[in-house]
């Protein structure tokens, strides 16, 4: 389950101090403290509404902190746009699929490769669009889209749409993956898929996955963190999790409130 | 109302519905093949020869619909913004055109130049001229106006309405209001025979369609083929996340707006050498445009295609088949058609919701 040793004291690839994000009155991120190992597996878990994606939203540069600090791979990223994140080496998913239904996945992989070279509009092919066009077949046979290259996004499945979305998220060579949600809306079977494929994933790639379902978050991840009205509440491995009665009340509705912050 | 309203989810609505639409759709084709009582033609059956003329007449202005249409559809569909300008972007082709091949050629008599002074060249020229003209303006005003309102709907349209107002009242005032037209080259201004129930067409009207086939076909080919037309392709399905990517959005929507402007102002080139320039022809061919992307679907260029298809169709037909007394109201159905097809697909024909 933890297989991806994380070592310890080694510099976090991201460091978060103080991040808050403020909509209007509400605070829907407040106060967190993050870091993130190199190569670690994180599962950020917590109930709807508590700032998981925004928190997602924040670090990946898709709307900007109100509070706190940001660091990637030692740099403070708080300044610099989505594009820029994504250039440095953070690649991510969204919630809600965000693919371009109107094009095949190769194609689409093609443009995920594409954004992170250069002369994007030439308007005439060179020899080196094949390799992009090589690269972007790879990525599909990495997540079990080999014999799809050519089919339209629109048409396949969702669990499908999911897979190509990691895919996608890898295009950049990311040395920082976040998944939102990777499993939402999948049947069992390709729940199953989307967390071997998960786990296959390069062991060098850090990854930070929003989960619902605990049994993919707790098999994928090596360390938990846990989210409740914004802030962070518990943190600790998925062992620590299970045991932790915070966690067994607020997923399961045990014990009714006053329950301390026993944050790990 | 609810009565009406379980009624009108009801199968029998749905089956009255179908039946008028048929009705709708087949009783004009019947009314011109068959009937045309009192009409100057009389029925295709009987009169094959102004059918067929009409019929061409209507591919012919549907070419020009689709060029002009073709450009403020590219636009929308990549950027959602609706270019009130295009009717002015237009007239300000035709105008420059004019001003181009009345300089190669001189002023020519008091009814402008004949197309017998007129050589290929001195139409090609004024052509590229117009179309350049306007792709710079274009490009000039997007980048001084629209860019930083993006996302801004409609603010954005508010600054086109702004922009063709400015344009029409400039063009008035340098241009004047009598209406001019650009010469055909000799070359074009001639009849063809089709050997087709001795029909005897004007080959300029086939030079247009050929235009406009050509366009269709290199729009296609550059949103299907090219690596920018795949990043513009892209770009209508979620511009946020090819941004995101790291590709450089701003100038997709650059190019987007430069090739979209040149349509217009080559359609104005053709528009000017087919009809004429004059005020009021801007409203016309911004309309034009509109009622033929709205038939289409917003950013569709294959809508764009049928629905000038079938703006160019039935303008021509009503026309044409009307009985004489009331040929008067022939644009009455080019609303009809908008009618019908916003009941049946709100969104147009291969419209997709934003």
């Amino acid at each position: 389950m933890t297989e991806n040793a994380v070592t310890p004291g080694a510099a976090p690839i991201l460091r978060l101090r103080g991040v808050g994000r403020r909509f209007g009155g509400l605070d829907a991120v407040s106060d967190v403290d993050l870091d993130v190992g190199p190569g670690e597996r994180r599962a950020i878990l917590g109930p709807n509404g508590a700032g998981k994606t925004t928190l997602f939203n924040v670090i990946s540069g898709d709307m900007p902190a109100t509070a706190g600090t940001i660091e990637f791979l030692g740099e403070d990223v708080g300044q610099i746009p989505a594009s820029g994140r994504s250039k440095r080496g953070m690649g991510r998913t969204y919630q809600k699929s965000r693919l371009f239904l109107g094009l095949s996945v190769e194609d689409n992989l093609y443009l995920a490769v594409l954004g992170n070279q250069t002369g994007h509009l030439r308007p005439f092919r060179r020899s080196r669009d094949g390799d992009i066009r090589e690269r972007a077949r790879e990525l599909a046979g990495a997540v079990g889209l080999q014999g799809k290259c050519d089919a339209l996004v629109g048409s396949m499945s969702h669990g499908e749409q999911r897979q190509l979305e990691v895919a996608m998220a890898r295009a950049g060579d990311p040395k920082l993956m976040l998944l939102d949600e990777p499993a939402s809306g999948l049947s069992r079977g390709e729940r199953v898929a989307l967390t071997d494929l998960l786990l296959e994933l390069d062991p060098s790639i850090t990854l930070i996955l929003i989960e619902h379902d605990m049994d993919v978050a707790l098999r994928v991840a090596n360390r938990v963190t846990m989210m409740h009205d914004g802030r962070k509440i518990v943190e600790g491995t998925p062992d620590e999790i299970r045991a932790n009665d915070l966690v067994h009340e607020l997923y399961l509705g045990g014990r009714v409130a006053g329950a301390e912050e026993d944050g790990a | 109302m609810t009565d009406f309203a379980t009624f009108a989810s009801s199968r029998t609505a749905r089956l009255v519905g179908r039946g008028l639409l048929v009705v709708l759709i087949a009783f004009p084709v019947i009314w011109v093949l068959f009937i045309a009582n009192g009409t100057s033609f009389g029925s295709a059956v009987s009169d094959p020869k102004d059918f067929l003329i009409t019929l061409l007449n209507g591919l012919t202005a549907a070419a020009l619909y689709f060029v002009v249409a073709s450009g403020f559809t590219l636009i929308f569909g990549l950027m959602r913004v609706v270019n009130m300008a295009h009717g002015a972007f237009f007239l300000f082709g035709g105008y420059i055109a004019l001003k181009v091949q009345r300089g190669q050629v001189g002023e020519g008599g008091s009814f402008g130049l004949s197309s017998s002074q007129v050589g290929l060249f001195q139409w090609v020229l004024p052509l590229i001229a117009g179309a350049a003209a306007v792709a710079g303006l274009g490009l000039l005003m997007q980048q001084l106006f629209i860019r930083w309102n993006q996302g801004q709907e409609l603010r954005q349209a508010l600054i086109t309405i702004a922009v063709s107002i400015i344009m029409a009242d400039q063009m008035l005032a340098h241009f004047g209001g009598v209406a001019q037209d650009i010469a055909w080259p000799g070359t074009f201004d001639k009849f063809v025979n089709l050997h087709v129930a001795g029909v005897q067409y004007t080959l300029t009207r086939l030079v247009i369609a050929g235009i406009g086939l050509a366009i269709g076909l290199g729009l296609w080919l550059w949103l299907k083929k090219t690596r920018t037309g795949m990043v513009i392709r892209a770009g209508v399905d979620d511009r946020a996340m090819v941004s995101a990517m790291g590709i450089n959005i701003q100038l997709t929507f650059a190019i987007a707006f430069l090739v979209g402007s040149a349509l217009a102002g080559v359609g104005g080139v053709i528009g000017g050498s087919f009809a004429s320039l004059a005020p009021g022809v801007d409203a016309n061919w911004l309309l034009n445009s509109l009622v033929v992307v709205i038939i289409g679907g917003m950013g569709s260029l294959g809508g764009a295609a049928i629905g000038a298809l079938l703006l160019g169709l039935t303008t021509n037909f009503a026309a044409a088949y009307l009985p004489a007394d009331y040929t008067f109201y022939s644009i009455i159905f080019t609303f009809v058609l908008l009618a019908i097809v916003l009941a049946v697909r709100p969104l147009g024909l291969y419209g997709r919701p934003a």
